[in-house]
């Protein structure tokens, strides 16, 4: 499918977006800036923007604990998820959810998750109210080759094929599940492989490539919106930090990230393509790329001077009040 | 004696055990790290290193890195228990027991009873448990009360590395299942511990200070905050005695009675949240067995009956502090009819 100029330069802005989100998070964590844990996404960005450019508001996603990505190709305010991360009262969820549990409900993002293997059942729970409602959206799980282990998700697969549900199981393998290899914890290797004995149209696309992911996305999203049922999606992919922030990455062979980062960097690949092909020249990006700076700039100056939340917010929201 | 930390206690203890006994394994999620990886092997010896070094010791055979797959970790562990393997299995959070309860709850914890007597399931599972890291709501609970809940199951909270080596050795010499409930914050605690292997029996507490005007019983990090909390009362003239249970199943009934029956006053801290606590359960226990003897209402200090949050200036409300503590007990020692 040929994409317009305005798509490609969307495409490139919310992947470029999310990198540079990544790095500045990174930089805010090692300063102090930032609370508790941060699980990084750079590297892996033609995953969620290939997939989610075929969603709109009305589509939910669900998450993994890796997931600013996720969110930001969703549509959520970098500058709100910022606030977040700085545990910030004026945050996406007021300063109680924080890295793992960014969610915004208004733009189909049901959340980061700090379970692995949470959100595919979610998502079955997303696409059942779809079809039960007649609404003709789908909902998307994304999860990594650790979480592609869990029985929920198992279950999750089954579960959509057997309802057959507007659900698309989208499992990013970026090669680790925390410090453990794929290629060690996934007993046969192949993650769309084992969708498909579930009875799952599934495919492998190589991650570094934006459109790739982008075509295989529009197939499922078209299946699952035509009452064609759940489809599977196995992203080749990497990351470009450790598990966490902070991870000492012990398990990753000398010079690997410095190598990933010339060999598989999505958002390079995609420049190299859409120049070859001329549909956009490097300035254009160029000034993608400064607008983008300018935009993370400004949601960190916001994030620092944003107060905490009241003390009355620990008590609030355990319940609905009436 | 050496000082040492929790975190070198654990891994000593369990080190003196697996040499002692080759039926005891290590499984879980990064006990070693780095399988089929292009690097180190051993790279995370456990998310927090508890287990760091093993793997070079007693290899891939008994330190046994999973998939991320609780459910299949915690009914495996079951299963070896009872089939002549003694594991030591890694729930990294305690808050993964929503992922693989039933192994837990309705395999291991049953196996004994609803085999009438004939099986046994030597199975510990190390867990961490505790706030004030924000790590947020689903990284950050206390939630050993669920576990002691469960008949068949045998906890142990550790509040320092001497303890926390002796228990973890009594834990796997053990022929039940036990939790083992290690608080994130408190790894890097020193004490002095001895070299040698040493098992301390479940269900003595320690009574970690003597006073008689009040009894405070805590657990893990709240021992220490209700120390802090004693040594201030102390100048203002109230004398504390402090209890450990150290083990909430079984419980040390009696040492807590004991001194509520000399003091005639109790507050219990529990950093979990309050309904249907360890708090509670010992408020009850004392309100029946020992009410004759109370000269005051028993207090409570405990989270708010809410989810963890992840901004650190709710969490450092969330979690009870040495200033509510000492109020507690102020409260409790006025007290008046």
């Amino acid at each position: 499918m040929q994409l317009s100029r305005e798509e490609l330069l969307k495409a490139y802005r919310d992947m470029a977006t999310i990198r540079q989100f990544e790095e500045r998070v990174q930089d805010e964590f090692s300063k102090g800036g930032i609370p508790g844990f941060v699980h990084l996404y750079a590297g892996e960005e033609a995953s969620a923007v290939g997939v989610c450019m075929h969603l709109g508001p009305q589509d939910q996603v669900a998450s993994t604990h890796r997931g600013h990505g996720h969110s930001i190709a969703k549509g959520c305010d970098p500058a709100l998820m910022m606030q977040e991360l700085f545990a910030r009262k004026t945050g996406l969820c007021g300063g109680k959810g924080g890295s793992m549990h960014i969610a915004d409900l208004d733009r189909g993002m049901l959340g980061a998750n700090g379970i692995v293997g949470g959100g595919p059942p979610l998502v079955v729970g997303a696409a059942l109210t779809a079809k039960t409602l007649g609404r003709n959206t789908v909902a998307v799980s994304f999860t990594g080759d650790g979480g592609s282990n869990q029985g929920t998700t198992f279950e999750a697969m089954n579960m959509a094929v057997v309802l057959k549900l507007p659900a698309i199981f989208v499992f990013e393998n970026n090669q680790y599940g925390e410090g453990t290899a794929f290629e060690y914890a996934v007993g046969s290797r192949d993650i769309a492989g084992r969708a498909a004995g579930f009875g799952l149209p599934a495919v492998k696309v190589n991650g570094d490539d934006f459109f790739e992911v982008h075509e295989a996305a529009r197939e499922a999203v078209e299946r699952a919106r035509t009452g064609g049922g759940p489809s599977a999606i196995e992203v080749d992919t990497c990351r470009f930090y450790g598990h966490h922030s902070g991870d000492a990455q012990l398990y990753r062979a000398k010079d690997e990230v410095r190598s990933l980062r010339e060999d598989r960097d999505c958002l390079k690949h995609f420049r190299r393509r859409v120049g070859e092909a001329g549909l956009l020249d490097g300035a254009e990006l160029d000034r993608v790329e400064s607008e983008v700076a300018a935009l993370i700039d400004h949601a960190v100056e916001v994030a620092r001077a944003a107060p905490p939340p009241d003390s009355e917010a620990l008590l609030r929201d355990v319940y609905v009040s009436y | 004696m050496a000082l040492k930390s929790i975190r070198q206690a654990l891994n000593e203890g369990l080190a003196q055990e697996m040499r002692r006994d080759p039926r005891v394994v290590v499984i879980g999620e990064d006990v070693a790290g780095g399988a089929g990886s292009q690097g180190q092997r051993d790279a995370y010896g456990g998310v927090l290193g508890v287990t760091k070094g093993l793997f070079g010791e007693f290899g891939e055979s008994r330190v046994i890195d999973t998939p991320i797959t609780e459910s299949a970790i915690m009914g495996a562990a079951a299963g070896a228990a009872v089939t002549g393997l003694r594991p030591v299995a890694e729930l990294m959070f305690c808050d993964f027991l929503g992922v693989c309860f039933d192994q837990i709850l309705n395999q291991a914890a049953k196996f004994r009873y609803m085999f009438g007597g004939k099986a046994k399931t030597p199975l510990v599972i190390r867990t961490m448990i505790g706030a004030g890291r924000s790590a947020a709501a689903q990284h950050s609970q206390s939630l050993y009360h669920i576990f002691t809940s469960v008949p068949g199951l045998k906890c142990v909270v550790p509040s320092n590395a001497y303890d926390a080596k002796g228990l973890l050795i009594q834990a796997i010499r053990d022929d039940d299942p036990v939790i083992f409930c290690e608080h994130k914050l408190m790894y890097d605690l020193r004490t002095e511990v001895p070299d040698e292997p040493y098992t301390i029996p479940f269900g003595e507490a320690n009574i970690v200070r003597d006073g008689d005007d009040v009894t405070v019983v805590a657990l893990a990090r709240m021992v220490h905050y209700a120390g802090e909390a004693i040594d201030t009362l102390a100048k203002e003239g109230i004398e504390c005695e402090l209890i450990d249970p150290r083990t909430t199943s079984p419980l040390d009934e009696e040492t807590i009675l004991e001194s509520v029956e000399r003091t005639g006053r109790l507050v219990v801290v529990d950093e979990a949240t309050p309904r249907c606590s360890m708090a509670a359960d010992i408020a009850a226990l004392v309100a029946d067995k020992a009410f004759a003897f109370l000269k005051a209402p028993v207090k409570r200090v405990t989270a708010p009956h809410t989810p963890v949050p992840f901004a650190p200036s709710l969490e450092k409300l969330y979690i009870p502090s040495p200033e509510r503590i000492a109020e507690a007990v102020r409260k409790v020692h006025g007290y008046a009819r």
